[in-house]
Parts: structure tokens; C-alpha cells; sequence
């Protein structure tokens, strides 16, 4: 197990410096003038001039990727701009701020989006994929899979902005969502995030009870299934421990990607519901040319996802006898 | 000498029973029939198809109709929006003439809009479907077929590929492009963002479908008949096209027609990020846009393109759905 692990968390560096690699040396090397790029949409000449020469662009461009890479490990002087301490993603001219204080601040709100999300679509999809699994071709099934085909088919941009019409301001049932640090005041998170996670959990859940729906139906016609059965076990128990547990591994799968995804920015969400988080931040960084804050969000994105492969791939062992990991 | 006329009598038996009922059918076929049967799928092919004939037909609906999508109606027509730029008539507008009601601010025809804009989502997905779906079959061939070394470092590129944060990278890098093709003050022109929007959503969708194939590809190569072909001499070229790929196109018809809303959502969800079609052009994706903006005072211009979209999709992943169900009847869902 160990050594697995060892291996599985030395490929994801690998991947992850490759991807930082290919990151920067496409938004670095291709643009005519990446100083530009980094200044901002309105760029004072001599902010231009500080990030050209911050950025070290007159040197040869691995000597940047590397003073880059290094800046992340021993943090990084930023001439007159100040200094930018230890994990060091770069600095940005447009905020005049090191990118990781940033990306710090905006955290919170993509991960108490995805958590809470998470939470209600994988319970809510397991359990309806369960029942449907159960109730093949009964009428509460089709309602599953008429339901999941709708839901995995609404857009968010739709949907979300229906219900905040609706529900915030036609009914007025949820309040306009809000990001409320949870330390500050928990009612006012639970409430500010709801209507986002049920949004989100709509769209999401459909897949989970497919899958589970498929998966269970497979296993529950497996031997070891009908030998548990016939052992004399109770139906509970045969369907939760026996049958779930080998259904589980495609659904880990699925949630492993889907979470990768969110916390590494859930733009479309955050967009529709006016949240400022990491999705939101890389929007924005485009909309204001803020080169160095968007390379950040790319591999903050592409880790969430890498380091998500990971723990999914070290968790079918745990659920799956059947899975040896070498 | 007996025996030829009895194989030519069990000749005529087979042919005697093949004409009272058991007919020869290609694979092509018994789909066809199969996918006859299904009702589903024969209501949502209609739709997909009647999608594609709006498309097709835009400008032949914008004759009849009387209106194009550019003229801005509600700006040069007194008496069809307010002093805030919201159609004054109920309903967003909608009226005998205006049959979507109008667009907020600008007065363009919501109809033609959305009619127009079909032909955007639907020219980029289908373009960036066809390179997705081409370049995955290559790179699954390939992968699958040379196996060893080559095998190991497209595995590895897919794996890149897959890890790269899709929705992120193309708002991030398109910017990029750009900056690179047109100088900083002069506008995009529209066929090179939607050749930029083409190419970055198939740059991302190909490894998904290259995995797929070249697990099948993998299970195929030492099948019997590859290598019977093998062994009788057969090119490289030969084996590929000749045996591999016939057995290859069912599931790349399927994961094709599922790969093509998916593209037109994913086209749409960027241009509801700003990194779409610009102004001039009608595209689903900035309706949304504008209607988020406007959600408030005006409803309808959000419901036409999104119901418009999810009956697209829905009709279109019901089609997959069904494609699959009359290649594979094994498989239940």
C-alpha cells in the first residue's frame, strides 16, 4: 500500500510539473509581449516596465520557468513591488499582491461550495440510484431516470438563474446567495450557499443514481451477492454491505473527477450566483489581462484534479477487496 | 457422382428457407430495424433533425418571417421598449409580429436569434465533434495497435490531457491565442474565434474517446482473424482499416452523438463566459449571458433559449441512448 502510494503521489508530481510546464511556457513563450499580458488591460508604462523586468522576460525563458518554479518552494523578490513569501504562484501587477494571498482568500468560498454540494448529490444519487436498482421498472425507477436524463441535460446557467428568479425573488423562500464565512456566522453560510448547492446538486445528482442504478443492478445479480443471500442474510444488510460496496468503485470515480472539478473552480456556478471564488477569480483575471493570477488558477485547477485521481485511486483498495493495488 | 447434386440440393434447401423468412441481414441493418422499433428514438431523431433544418434553413425562416437578426427592431421602432431598454408589451414582447417577444436594450428578434444561433452552437460542435472524433480514432489506433513505447507515451499524454482543468484553460488561454493572431487594437474577426473556440474544445475532447478505443483496440490485436491477417501478409494499413476499424465504428458512432451536445453545451457555457462569439454574431451562449443580466425585469429572454437548449439535448442524448440500444441489444440500461 505504501509503496503504491509512494508511486501514485510521485507520477502526480511528475504530471503536475509537466502541466506547470506546458502552462507556462504556452502563456509565456507564444504571446508576443507576456509583460503585456501580465500588466493588466489598463497598464501605466511603468507598471509595464516593473513586470518585464519581474518577470526576467529579457532572459531566456527557461531561466524564467525555473526562477518561477523556484519561487514556489523559497518564495520570490518582486524588485520595488515587495516580496512574496514561500509558495510563491507568482505576483500580480494588476492587484499588487502576491497571486497565493489571492487565491487564499477566494478558498473558502469554491470549497464550501463544493463540499456542501457534494454532500447533498452524492448522498441524494446514491440513495435514489439504490432504490431504483431495487425497483426495476416499477414507476418510482422511470421517475429516477426521466429525472436524471433532465438533469443530466439543464445547464446551470439556465436552471440557477430560474431559481434565483423564483425562489430569491419572486417567492423569496432563499435569500440572494452570499458567501458568510462560516466562523463569522453559520446560519448565515448555510443560507447564503443553499440555493448554489441545490442548485448544483441537481444537475450532479442525476449521474450518481445512473451509475449506482447500473452498477447495483449489475452486482446485485453477482454470486457472492446471491451466496450472501442464501446464507440467509438480512436484505439490508446484503444491499448495503455486500452489493454497494462492489457498486461503489465507478461511483468514487465519478466523484473523485466531479470534486477535482469544482474545487478547482466551479466558474459557471460561481458566475450564475455571483460568488467569488476561484472560477470567479480566473474569470476575472482574463477579463483584466492578469496573466500571472490565471496561470495560478490553471494549476491550482489542474492539482485539485491530479491530487483527486490519487485519493480515488487509493480508495478502490479500501472499498474493493477484488482491487489489489500493485 | 452423387455428391455435387446433393450439395447443390442443400443449396437450394438454405435458399428455400432463407427466402421464408430468415433473410441475410448486415449489421448495418438489423440497427436500422432495431432502431425503427424504438419510439424514443425515432421521436428524438426527428427533433435532432429538425434542429439541423432550422440551421440549414435560417435564412429561407428569416424571409418568410420578415425579420433578420441584426436589425435592431426595438431601437428603431417607437413604442416596443421602455426607457430602460425592457420590452413594454408583456411577456418580453412577445407579439403577433415579434414571436419571442424582443432582445432587452439592443431590440433585436429573439426568434431569429435563436434561430441564428442554432447555426453558431451547431457549426462549432459539429466541426469540433468531427475533429474530436477523428483525432481520437488516430490516437486510440495508434496507441492501441503499436502498443510498447508508443502505447506507454500516449497513455501518458491522454492522462496530461485529462488532468487539465478543460473550462479554466480555454477562457485562460484564448486571450492568448488571440493577442498572438490579431494585434492588441484591432477586433477578432468572427471566423478566427470560432475556429480559436474549435479548436480548443477538440484539444481537450480527443483523449477521452482515444482511451476508449484503444482499450478495444488492445482486446482486438490478438484476436484470431487479426491474426490470420497478420500471417497471410497483410500491411500495417491493411489490418487497421480492413479489420480493426469496421469493429471500431459502433462505438464511435455512439460516443460521437453523446460528444455533440456536449459540445454545444460546452460552446454555449463559454460564450456565457465571454469567451464566445462576439455581439454581431447570434449565439445561444451570450443570450444566456444577457439574459443573466436582465433575468430580473425580463424572464422570457431566458426561457426561450433555455428551454430551446434543453430540448435540444435531451433529444439528443435520447437519440445516443437509443443508437446504443439498436447497436448492442446486450446492453440494458
Amino acid at each position: 500500500m505504501l509503496r503504491f502510494l509512494t508511486r501514485r503521489v510521485l507520477g502526480a508530481l511528475v504530471i503536475l510539473l509537466i502541466i506547470s510546464a506546458v502552462t507556462f511556457f504556452l502563456f509565456y513563450a507564444i504571446p508576443a509581449d507576456p509583460a503585456r499580458l501580465a500588466c493588466g488591460k489598463v497598464c501605466p508604462p511603468e507598471t509595464l516596465e516593473q513586470a518585464r523586468q519581474n518577470l526576467g522576460i529579457d532572459k531566456p525563458l527557461m531561466v524564467q520557468f525555473v526562477s518561477w518554479l523556484a519561487g514556489i518552494f523559497v518564495g520570490r523578490d518582486y524588485g520595488g513591488l515587495g516580496h512574496c513569501p514561500a509558495p510563491c504562484l507568482g505576483f500580480s501587477f494588476v492587484n499588487r499582491a502576491p497571486v497565493f494571498e489571492t487565491i487564499i482568500d477566494r478558498m473558502p468560498v469554491t470549497i464550501a461550495l463544493t463540499i456542501g454540494a457534494a454532500v447533498i448529490f452524492l448522498i441524494f444519487g446514491v440513495a435514489t440510484g439504490i432504490v431504483a436498482a431495487l425497483r426495476q421498472g416499477k414507476p418510482l425507477d422511470k421517475i429516477a431516470s426521466v429525472s436524471s436524463l433532465i438533469g443530466a441535460s439543464v445547464q446551470i446557467y439556465f436552471v440557477g438563474t430560474l431559481a434565483m428568479y423564483f425562489f430569491v425573488y419572486q417567492m423569496q423562500v432563499f435569500r440572494q446567495p452570499k458567501y458568510i464565512p462560516i466562523t463569522e456566522d453559520p446560519v448565515g453560510w448555510f443560507s447564503g450557499l443553499l440555493l448554489p448547492w441545490l442548485v448544483l446538486a441537481l444537475i450532479f445528482t442525476a449521474n450518481y443514481t445512473r451509475i449506482t442504478r447500473s452498477t447495483m443492478v449489475e452486482n446485485l445479480n453477482e454470486d457472492y451477492v446471491r451466496t450472501a443471500r442464501a446464507k440467509g442474510m438480512s436484505g439490508r444488510s446484503v444491499v448495503l454491505r455486500f452489493a454497494l460496496r462492489g457498486a461503489l468503485t465507478p461511483v468514487i470515480t465519478i466523484f473523485g473527477v466531479d470534486l477535482g472539478t469544482l474545487i478547482g473552480g466551479a466558474i459557471i456556478t460561481e458566475t450564475t450566483f455571483g460568488l467569488q471564488g476561484i472560477g470567479r477569480l480566473a474569470v476575472r483575471a482574463v477579463d483584466y489581462s492578469d496573466l500571472p493570477t490565471l496561470m495560478a488558477t490553471v494549476l491550482l485547477a489542474a492539482g485539485a484534479i491530479v491530487v483527486m485521481n490519487v485519493i480515488v485511486d487509493s480508495l478502490y483498495a479500501v472499498i474493493d477487496p477484488r482491487v489489489r493495488l500493485s | 457422382m452423387t455428391t455435387p447434386t446433393s450439395t447443390e440440393d442443400a443449396i437450394d434447401a438454405t435458399s428455400v428457407t432463407e427466402t421464408s423468412g430468415a433473410v441475410g441481414r448486415s449489421p448495418g441493418q438489423l440497427m436500422w430495424m432495431r432502431f425503427k422499433r424504438d419510439r424514443t428514438g425515432v421521436i428524438s431523431a426527428i427533433i435532432v433533425i429538425f434542429f439541423f433544418l432550422v440551421a440549414l434553413l435560417a435564412p429561407v425562416i428569416s424571409m418568410v418571417y420578415g425579420k433578420d437578426p441584426y436589425t435592431l427592431y426595438g431601437q428603431d421602432m417607437p413604442g416596443l421598449l421602455n426607457d430602460y431598454g425592457y420590452p413594454i408589451q408583456p411577456n418580453g414582447g412577445i407579439s403577433s409580429e415579434f414571436w419571442f417577444g424582443l432582445e432587452p436594450s439592443l431590440g433585436r428578434d429573439v426568434f431569429m436569434q435563436l434561430v441564428y444561433g442554432i447555426r453558431t452552437s451547431l457549426g462549432i460542435a459539429v466541426a469540433a465533434t468531427l475533429i474530436t472524433t477523428t483525432l481520437g480514432i488516430v490516437v486510440g489506433i495508434v496507441a492501441g495497435y503499436a502498443g510498447g513505447k508508443t502505447d506507454y507515451f500516449v497513455g501518458r499524454l491522454i492522462d496530461l490531457t485529462l488532468s487539465f482543468p478543460q473550462t479554466i484553460f480555454i477562457i485562460a488561454f484564448t486571450p492568448v491565442v488571440e493577442s498572438l493572431l490579431v494585434p492588441a487594437d484591432e477586433e477578432t474577426p468572427v471566423w478566427l474565434r470560432a475556429v480559436t473556440l474549435t479548436i480548443m474544445l477538440s484539444a481537450f475532447g480527443w483523449a477521452g474517446l482515444a482511451r476508449l478505443l484503444r482499450g478495444y483496440v488492445l482486446s482486438m490485436r490478438e484476436r484470431e482473424y487479426v491474426e490470420a491477417a497478420r500471417v497471410t501478409g497483410a500491411s500495417p494499413g491493411r489490418i487497421v482499416f480492413k479489420e480493426l476499424l469496421p469493429n471500431l465504428w459502433t462505438p464511435i458512432l455512439i460516443q460521437s452523438t453523446l460528444l455533440l451536445p456536449a459540445m454545444v453545451t460546452a460552446e454555449a457555457g463559454l460564450s456565457f463566459l465571454g469567451v464566445g462569439m462576439g455581439e454581431l454574431v447570434p449565439d445561444w451562449g451570450r443570450m444566456f449571458l444577457r439574459a443573466t443580466q436582465v433575468y430580473q425585469n425580463d424572464i422570457t429572454y431566458l426561457i426561450f433559449p433555455g428551454v430551446a437548449l434543453l430540448i435540444f439535448v435531451v433529444a439528443f442524448n435520447l437519440l445516443g441512448d437509443s443508437v446504443r440500444d439498436a447497436f448492442d441489444p446486450k446492453i440494458k440500461r
